[in-house]
């Protein structure tokens, strides 16, 4: 039963009864006091290393080039301050593919692991595609890797869906399992001897791929291309998240995806096809994450190496994404900016070694991302200490009187 | 003899923003007696209720233990005070033993370990005291829903509750259960207790409650005597004007036959045979009703009908077409509306607007190349909500904030509206009030008019005898007997549990 007493509450009823129906409407009071909290507990961590937290978060700020929007920023500052949003923008494009990948799986109650997964799948594919058809014209090159990475993500998101349609494999699983197999391959690829290892003769103890044609690159549109500037994969990425909410409001497809992930019982009564459902949702996903990888290998990246496929956590901070951005398109948009700031703001180059060393701020960051998964599922614990907080008051109220 | 009432409730008040829910209420509760809290859907009785129990603080108003005024902050404060409430959800560990259950939050130990044996003891002193038969070494999920209740009893009394509150307790039990548990409370009462009894069947009040009390809109309207109180003048009193109880139709005249199952068998969940050759027919212009005790296979034989559970052998045909092997969209394409007996697990997606959970229906005949306008739907909604007067929202409420009566009208007004051949309509009136119940039965017996064919699935034998035309028993997955309705309760007694009947 899903229906609680809570449900039964008038719509204008209490403050709870109101935030509970924010928390269902997608409302941002809870995502707000989840990040104040991780920030706070973030300071205290920051505390703990013996630096003062107030500075340490400015600093962090001014790192990630936020500070360019203020009219107060001076003209040097807000030179370098360009340079640092470029890069919080080029973080934040791949991390708002790679959310939608997680949150339209929620929309239809599924749990997307499996966003790295499909991202490596995405960026190989977009790789082979950019270091071959070397004389083709550079927007159709272009066109084919975005194509060809988005597909190869919905095939591999698509494999999860099927088992989950077909066999009721859990997805949390099969996504994980597929991970590790898109990671492997991955490292194969690109190692020593590996078939997309590069040509280059000098270069063949690397474990690295070759350049990508300049033709396949993406385009810059701010900043200096040579100091990795800001390309237009930040315009992909927003179409997408247009893509995802137009699907989800206002397609057919939406509607099913919707129905199944609030009630597949009824979906079902209903003549609506779960298992084609999941497929269908696990391969969009897997093209959203898909994606992500091509406007990092096109935008900035370039090359693949073996260690890169390793340490990147794209499809992993998509989760925390997508957890704090309630699975909308606009919360995905705003929390995807969030992660991608904190990055850049606490990276080696950005932030001020004098204030806090940037070695630790890394770690700062996987700190408050951990915190925000852990306190998004926290809602009903927010709702609980409201409503307890009410009844004491009233409480008080009622022998006063 | 002005004996101290065992609890007072003086003008309680509660307000939700600007909804009144309680408007002043006065309830008063003798010692020993069952007193009936009766009321529609959203007329304050559970509110009351729960101010009592210390689920919510009253704006205004007080009360009164034994006379003595006491303030209530919390459930656990009601029962430190002696209150005890059984909700319509048991609140129970199905994997413990009734024992465990019995004794969780006050467990009897010896030395880090749970005393199991004096726990089972207190239990079986407790049920034999109070008449429970409950067998405290069996397992919560193992009890039927009766003996869970029994249980629900007896942990509010094993805490000591004098004031024992039951919400709507027969919701969920058969006649012969509901029986059996008056015959608990009224031996509870000879013993001191005092009951609460909320419900919105008159029958029932009238057979097991000495008083009643009618809240209507958040106001008492009266507290009388169940004694030469009719059901008549207590659905007066309910709704505010007359109500047929009765449902009037006229004589039906059967056509072709719409809906034919042969010889279906299919399994359960747990793939146990839950329905056994089952071979029946619903004609136009008729209403079929299925009676049976709860779990004889009726839910699997209406999913195996509509084409959610997979038959092992038989056919369903819908006016001439074979059905069997179809998915639940083309059996439904081919004529079949189904009001599902729960209808928040099948009928509704809670989450959903009003306007996408009418548009479950239509989604696919209203949209243009995969494009699906929010704006057609709610239109579409709109006129069906006028029609079939839901209250309470519009096309853009949240379907889970409605009052069950109007959701249930959410259903219905989605079903009828796709023009079908056959309604299925599976325990339509499921926790609705006098006022919804009416308007069910008139639409059901208005579609019978008009042609289609009813199949009516309902646990409520009185239901079931006062719509159909004809009666089928179900008994543990094989229909077992066809029943004039006029049949006495007693032959449908018999054939439900599996006895022979002389069909007259």
């Amino acid at each position: 039963m899903s229906a609680t007493p809570d449900d039964e509450l008038p719509p204008d009823a209490t403050v709870a009864a109101k935030l509970s129906a924010y928390l269902r409407g997608g409302g941002i009071i809870t995502p707000l006091i989840t990040v104040v909290v991780a920030f706070l507990f973030g300071g205290l961590v920051v505390l703990a290393t013996g630096h003062n937290p107030i500075s340490t978060y400015g600093a962090i700020f001014d790192g990630t080039g936020l500070n360019w929007l203020f009219p107060w920023t001076s003209s040097t500052e807000r030179e370098i301050a360009a340079l640092n949003l470029q890069q919080t923008l080029l973080r934040t494009a791949p991390l708002i593919l790679a959310g939608l990948a997680v949150a339209f799986a929620f929309r239809c109650g599924l749990f997307n692991i499996g966003g790295q997964g499909q991202y490596i799948v995405g960026s190989i594919l977009a790789l082979w595609i950019g270091v071959s058809f070397e004389n083709m014209p550079a927007f159709l090159h272009i066109l084919l890797a975005i194509i060809g990475g988005a597909l190869a993500g919905a095939v591999w998101a698509g494999i999860a869906g099927a088992l989950k349609a077909v066999a009721g494999t859990n997805e949390v699983i099969s996504t994980i399992m597929l991970n590790w197999i898109a990671i492997w391959i991955g490292v194969w690829l690109f190692n020593r001897g590996g078939p997309l290892q590069n040509t280059n003769p000098q270069q063949q103890d690397v474990p690295v791929s070759d350049d990508i044609v300049e033709g396949a690159k993406l385009p810059v549109f701010w900043g200096d291309p040579i100091l990795q500037g800001l390309h237009i994969g930040i315009f992909i990425a927003l179409a997408a998240v247009l893509v995802f909410w137009v699907i989800l409001h206002r397609t057919v497809l939406g509607y099913e995806v919707r129905a199944v992930g609030y009630n597949p019982d009824a979906a079902a009564a209903a003549g609506i096809s779960v298992a084609r459902n999941y497929i269908v949702v696990m391969a969009i996903c897997g093209a959203f994450a898909g994606l992500a990888g091509v406007i990092d290998v096109l935008g900035w990246q370039f090359r693949i190496a073996t260690n890169d496929i390793r340490i990147n956590d794209v499809g992993f901070t998509a989760i925390a994404v997508a957890l704090l951005g309630r699975n909308t398109a606009i919360g995905v948009v705003f929390s995807a900016l969030l992660f991608g700031a904190l990055i850049t703001g606490t990276s080696v180059r950005n932030l001020d070694p004098t204030i806090f060393e940037p070695a630790l701020a890394t770690n700062l960051t996987l700190v408050i991302q951990g915190l925000v998964v852990l306190l998004v599922s926290t809602d009903l614990l927010v709702v609980y200490l409201w409503r307890l907080r009410r009844r004491r008051l009233s409480s008080r109220k009622a022998v006063a009187a | 003899m002005t004996e101290v009432p065992a609890l007072e409730l003086r003008r309680i008040t509660k307000r939700f923003g600007t909804l009144v829910a309680n408007d002043a209420v006065d309830f008063e509760l003798r010692r020993g007696e069952i007193h009936a809290l009766l009321g529609e859907n959203g007329a304050g009785k559970s509110t009351l209720m729960n101010v009592l129990y210390g689920l919510h603080q009253p704006d205004e108003g007080e009360i009164l233990l034994d006379g003595k005024p006491v303030e209530i902050n919390s459930p656990r404060e009601a029962i430190a005070l002696g209150i005890g409430m059984v909700h319509q959800h048991f609140m129970l560990v199905p994997v413990m033993t009734v024992a465990e259950n019995l004794v969780l939050g006050a467990e009897p130990r010896s030395g880090p370990l749970l005393d199991y044996k004096s726990a089972a003891e207190r239990v079986r002193e407790l049920s034999r005291r109070y008449g429970l038969a409950v067998d405290p070494d069996a397992r919560v999920e193992d009890l039927g829903v009766g003996s869970q209740q029994r249980v629900e009893i007896l942990r509010a009394l094993f805490r000591g509750a004098k004031v024992l509150v039951l919400d709507e307790p027969t919701a969920v039990l058969t006649a012969q259960e509901a029986q059996d548990l008056f015959k608990v409370l009224r031996g509870l009462t000879e013993q001191g207790t005092s009951v609460v009894f909320i419900s919105h069947k008159l029958n029932e009040v009238l057979d097991i409650a000495d008083r009643v009390t009618v809240l209507r809109r958040g106001e008492k309207i009266d507290t009388v005597p169940t004694e030469g109180a009719t059901e008549r003048s207590l659905a007066r009193l309910m709704v505010g004007r007359d109500v047929l109880l009765r449902v009037e139709k006229p004589e039906h005249r059967p056509g072709e036959p719409l809906l034919r199952v042969e010889d279906l068998s299919a399994r359960d969940d747990r793939g146990l045979p839950a329905v056994r050759g089952v071979t029946f027919e619903v004609r136009a212009g008729e209403i079929v009703g299925l009676a049976g005790v709860d779990a004889n296979g009726q839910s699997e034989l209406i999913e195996t009908i509509v084409g959610l559970r997979k038959p092992d052998a038989g056919t369903v045909t819908i006016d001439g077409r074979d059905v069997t092997h179809l998915g639940p969209r083309e059996t439904l394409a081919a004529g079949i509306s189904h009001i599902a007996e729960d209808r928040h697990r099948r009928g509704l997606v809670l989450e959903f607007d009003l306007a996408e959970n009418i548009g479950l229906r239509f989604y696919r005949n209203m949209a243009k190349m995969g494009w699906l306008s929010p704006r057609k739907l709610a239109a579409k909604a709109r006129g069906l909500l006028r029609e079939f007067d839901v209250r309470g929202g519009d096309a853009d409420t949240r379907a889970g904030s409605l009052s069950g009566g109007n959701q249930q009208k959410v259903v219905i007004a989605r079903e009828l509206n796709a023009d079908p051949k056959v309604i299925i309509a599976a325990q339509p009136t499921r926790g609705l009030d006098v006022g919804a119940i009416e308007f069910v039965h008139r639409r059901l017996v208005e579609e019978r008019d008009a042609g289609r064919g009813v199949l009516l699935v309902s646990l409520e034998l009185e239901e079931i005898r006062s719509l159909s035309d004809r009666v089928l028993v179900m008994y543990e997955g094989e229909i077992v007997a066809e029943l004039p309705p006029s049949s006495s309760e007693e032959d449908f007694g018999m054939a439900m549990t599996g006895g022979k009947v002389e069909v007259s």
